[in-house]
């Protein structure tokens, strides 16, 4: 079942392949396509729920020495994540993405991209989670530079150039890693590493792993290629790639730092909580002097990373369940307004504050859209982003970490400060040099897609209490690496 | 010989890297390259280099030979090589790509992706300053 996760999207960008001659037919497939992919993760949801941890072992190669693909409940709620992803984005496509760019690929690289991704969830070989990185990172290259113009080259260049340099480094990483203990299969890894003896060298191997994956998901020194990146693409691909890339390195580091280095936490979580807290603020402050709101909300990616790292710094089960709900949150509030930012654009065609204006009394529906992902990314009351926030910063309280709980309660005050900004300057103020490209009603397919995701954001506020509770099932099993060894391996050796 | 692997692949890793903070964009492809080949180096080496001694196990046996060499390594080195090929060719012709649409190579005055950048701006793909070294001034 969970191998359909990577075979089924796989298959889809081959059958978008097949009809790279017909983009019309292209656009049309993608949907169902998508929708095929989210019920297969519902699937996929629904037993790991209701049973254990679920393993593949590709050819029945018994697990530490053939490729092994594990679900747990927290891969199983990023798939699903994914597939809700990729259907609201593949509907949003069919209305923002022009037939030049389906005819130079787009949605082929999409499936990829989505292929890549649910891989990395999946993978339970830390060598094959490189191979569905590189998967993804190939994809993505190419999804920022399609369309060739001027600004997306040079964004897709700084995208580049750091994210080979970080797959070099989690290939450094595998091999010293493989010298250790002569494994890849991360169950049995998680093992032998207990035994390695002096253990700085595990430690070392944590840090350039820490680099590698920090890299990939833009963690405090390491982040300028996101902002100089993630704004020069469609709004579709955008989306996508805050959605779902940083993010993947994030699941990344949640896995290996709970699951394979835990012997050195006071050293290793103490740095991840240093960065998680040097991330809030680097991003939130450079969100402060943007303008353009594609940007301002890159910045906030940024930011929002920080807080995820605070959930695995903290590191224990409740800081877990935080962290975990938070990336749930963060998803769909972010994608969402990067979701709207598209609308805007189609409205006014443009994304600078300073040329917007006067969205509200035109578009009210649309402001309100608006205001309900961008308040609950700034932590307000009923809205998903309170509750993620309270439970850090709870989890913070009950280990006594005052210094990050304030850092993190200033950023979200910050946030709201920028979100605040950019609801006065596009949707309060009175229009005053509007370039009115559209002048009438923007395509369904812009409206509808970004009206579920807003939808979603704004239950995943409301229904607090079951979602808490899949987020703490999860969390439990984060936090004792036995279960997940004893699925992958049958039984501890 | 594992000596002689750790010195390469640093020496590799070290002009990689340096090269990897060059300017030039055609310089920092080859740091890309570079430090590949270190990544590789590392690889081959990280489960101990054994000579003359196959994985292979013998018709009347159950397990190879003891102290043979370990075939993973391999295996790695060859998915990595594959792969760093794809990414490099793609990186290869991004950056012919970027030459071509902003006339320049000198990542210094790529500054269109982080600042407002006037969209009429005529590029010349002639104007690439270059003095007598071959170097970009700057």
């Amino acid at each position: 079942m969970i191998a359909l996760a990577i075979i089924a999207p796989l298959s889809f960008a081959i059958l978008m392949l097949i009809l790279s001659n017909r983009p019309s037919m292209q656009r049309w497939a993608a949907l169902p396509a998508s929708l095929a992919t989210f019920v297969i993760t519902i699937f996929i949801f629904y037993f790991s729920l209701t049973s254990d941890i679920q393993t593949v072992q590709a050819g029945n190669w018994q697990a530490p020495f053939g490729i092994t693909l594990v679900v747990d409940t927290f891969s199983a709620m990023m798939l699903v994540i994914s597939g809700v992803l990729a259907v609201l984005l593949s509907a949003y496509s069919i209305g923002q993405i022009d037939p030049q760019r389906i005819k130079a690929g787009f949605y082929p690289l999409f499936f990829f991209l989505i292929t890549g991704v649910n891989g990395a969830f999946c993978a339970g070989d830390l060598f094959n989670l490189y191979v569905w990185f590189e998967v993804m990172l190939m994809a993505s290259f190419v999804l920022v530079a399609l369309g060739g113009e001027r600004i997306q080259i040079e964004g897709a260049v700084k995208y580049l150039i750091p994210n080979l340099l970080a797959s070099t480094l989690l290939l450094c990483a595998i091999g010293l890693l493989y010298n250790l203990v002569g494994t890849l299969n991360m169950a049995d890894m998680a093992i032998r590493l207990k035994n390695v003896q002096p253990y700085g060298q595990v430690t070392v191997v944590a840090v350039l792993l820490l680099i590698a994956f920090g890299i990939k998901s833009a963690v405090f020194p390491l982040f300028f290629w996101l902002p100089a990146s993630y704004h020069t693409p469609p709004v579709t691909i955008t989306a996508l790639f805050s959605g779902l890339l940083t993010k993947v390195g994030v699941y990344a580091l949640y896995r290996v730092f709970t699951l394979l280095f835990t012997q050195d936490v006071v050293y290793t979580h103490t740095l991840i909580l240093l960065l998680a807290g040097f991330t809030m603020l680097s991003g939130v402050f450079g969100a402060t002097a943007q303008t353009d709101m594609r940007r301002l909300l890159s910045f906030h990616i940024i930011s929002q990373i920080g807080y995820l790292l605070l959930g695995l710094g903290l590191f224990n089960q409740e800081a877990l369940a935080a962290g975990i709900y938070f990336m749930v949150h963060i998803i769909l509030a972010k994608t969402a307004l990067f979701m709207i930012s598209g609308i805007v654009f189609e409205l006014k065609g443009s994304y600078n504050l300073k040329q917007l204006g006067g969205l509200y009394a035109t578009k009210p529906y649309l402001s309100l859209m608006f205001l309900l992902p961008a308040l609950s990314l700034a932590g307000l009351p009923p809205l998903s982003g309170f509750f993620a926030k309270l439970a850090l910063i709870v989890a913070g309280f009950a280990l006594q970490q005052y210094p990050i709980v304030a850092v993190g309660l200033f950023v979200s005050f910050f946030t709201l400060y920028s979100m605040t900004k950019v609801w006065n300057e596009a949707f309060w103020k009175n229009d005053i040099e509007s370039v009115h490209v559209h002048q009438g009603r923007v395509s369904i397919w812009l409206w509808a897609p970004t009206l579920g995701l807003v939808a979603l954001s704004t239950a995943a506020g409301i229904l607090v209490a079951p979602l808490y509770t899949i987020c703490q099932i999860a969390a439990a099993q984060l936090s004792d690496p036995s279960i997940y060894i004893t699925a992958t391996l049958g039984s501890i050796p | 010989m594992i000596l002689l692997f750790a010195i390469a692949s640093g020496v590799l890793f070290a002009t990689g890297i340096y090269m990897l903070l060059r300017r030039s964009l055609v310089k920092i492809l080859i740091g890309l390259l570079l430090l590949s080949y270190a990544v590789n180096l590392l690889l081959f080496s990280s489960a101990n280099l054994i000579p003359a001694k196959p994985p292979i196990i013998p018709p009347s046996e159950n397990t190879p030979p003891p102290g043979f060499a370990d075939p993973v390594p391999q295996a790695l080195i060859l998915t990595a090589i594959v792969i760093s090929f794809g990414t490099i060719a793609f990186a290869m012709v991004l950056i012919r790509q970027s030459h071509i649409v902003s006339g320049t190579d000198d990542m210094n005055k790529m500054r269109c992706s982080d600042l407002p950048c006037e969209t009429d701006e005529v590029v010349d793909k002639h104007s690439i300053e270059v003095d007598k070294k071959g170097d970009i001034p700057a």
